[in-house]
């Protein structure tokens, strides 16, 4: 066999040499998402954004539900934890309480997030708990084959909406924010260094904080709406989305045409449950 | 009015160059990394992994500035770029040679 050119040569090496091997479980993968899916992506980011705010390994502890989304307690090789449907913010809140020096990030998906788990969405934001909320949102029920969910846009179709779902879907963000959250912002899984920066900035912070990726899910929410490959989501994306700092979160809703407003909505400080507590454990103690 | 310079160090300046790595039974040839690639380095093989995709190959891997944009937008952990030192070739990169194996395309 003649020797290829060397400028066709590519070097192919094992997975354990990839610079991201150290914080994955390496040996789940391939990990199952579809070819196309953007989890992986926002998955990245995270990895990179955790490298860089420098905080060690173990004071990170990362906690998310069912679905597709929830696989990445199972991929990081950090301490991690796969919970019931709905269930990674309480079970989350407990780790942050009972362990104030750990960053507790809660990974999950939309439906999980905002339908199973909505109430405790809602609370632990009012409560203002320390958690850093990354909620992927592809507009669907993917594991489960597609079913209309908390943030599927009107007219879009499911398997449980084949005429189109008539449901007014949650916007992320307004609701984070009406809830109590006290840093929000929304990237697509193009946006693959902002929403890296996003969470460096959100990781070492205090409070809820809310991360929205809007993320291609290829094979149930594309197929049935005919939207494409991954790649075709990427392009969309592209074309359709505009970064507005600040934005007023009611001017955010994300529909079938329209565009999607990207961008850091929110970013204040106001006492969080810990310091409320520590507080009035103070005063109600005497100071002891 | 000009609204372009040329950068006082830009003969001192030089530009980064990398080299890429392709994990290849891991890619799900989703072809991210070969769209988005600032400087069109990658194209999709016409071989198959395991599991029946196309892994990328580096076809003008000469022009890579090592920018980590293809490592950060692959869902999959399956391509990275890593920086070449000045002074060290492409040739073989020491502490990969066990790992390392040439794809002949
Ligand atoms: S079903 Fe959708 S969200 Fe789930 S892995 Fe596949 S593409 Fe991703
Ligand atoms: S490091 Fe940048 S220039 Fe090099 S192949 Fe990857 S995306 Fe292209
Ligand atoms: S982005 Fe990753 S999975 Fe997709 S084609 Fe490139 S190497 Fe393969």
């Amino acid at each position: 066999m003649t020797k290829p050119a060397a400028h066709l040569e590519t070097a192919i090496v094992e997975q354990d040499t990839h610079p991201m091997a150290d914080l994955l479980r390496m040996d789940r993968m391939p990990h199952i998402w579809c070819s196309g899916c953007g989890l992986g992506t926002g998955l990245t980011c995270f990895i990179m954004a955790l490298k860089e705010t420098g905080i060690p390994e173990d004071k990170v502890a990362v906690v998310s539900g069912i679905g597709c989304t929830g696989r990445v307690a199972g991929y990081l090789n950090l301490d991690s934890f796969h919970t019931t449907h709905g269930r990674g913010i309480p079970f989350a809140t407990g780790l942050a309480l009972a362990n104030p020096d750990l960053r507790v990030v809660v990974y999950s998906g939309d439906g999980d997030l905002v339908a199973i788990g909505g109430n405790h969405f809602i609370h632990s934001a009012r409560r203002n708990m320390d958690l850093l909320v990354i909620c992927v949102n592809n507009f669907t029920y993917g594991m489960t084959g597609g079913q209309a969910g908390p943030t599927t846009p009107i007219s879009a179709k499911a398997s449980t909406a084949p005429y189109g779902s008539y449901d007014y879907p949650f916007n992320i963000p307004y609701l984070a924010i009406a809830s109590g959250a006290t840093y929000v912002a929304r990237w697509t899984s193009l946006h693959m260094r902002r929403l890296k920066n996003s969470m460096r900035e959100a990781l070492p912070k205090k409070g809820f904080r809310v991360i929205e990726i809007i993320c291609p899910c290829p094979t149930a929410f594309a197929r049935k709406n005919r939207l494409g490959s991954g790649l075709d989501l990427m392009k969309h994306y592209h074309d359709n989305s505009i970064i507005k700092h600040g934005a007023d979160p009611r001017e955010a809703d994300i529909d079938m045409n329209g565009k999607v407003v990207c961008g850091t909505f929110l970013d204040i400080e106001r006492p969080t449950f810990r310091d409320f507590q520590t507080e009035n454990i103070a005063t109600q103690l005497g100071g002891e | 009015m000009k609204y372009w310079r040329k950068p006082l160090d830009a003969d001192t300046i030089k530009v980064p160059h990398g080299k890429i790595y392709v994990v290849r039974e891991q890619c799900k040839g989703c072809s991210f990394c070969v769209e988005y690639c600032p400087k069109d380095v990658l194209e999709l093989s016409q071989e198959f992994n395991k599991k029946g995709y196309h892994p990328p190959i580096a076809v003008r891997e000469e022009d890579c500035v090592s920018c980590g944009l293809c490592e950060l937008i692959c869902p999959d952990f399956a391509i990275y770029a890593e920086l070449i030192e000045e002074g060290e070739t492409t040739e073989e990169t020491p502490k990969k040679t066990d790992k390392t194996e040439k794809a002949e395309v």
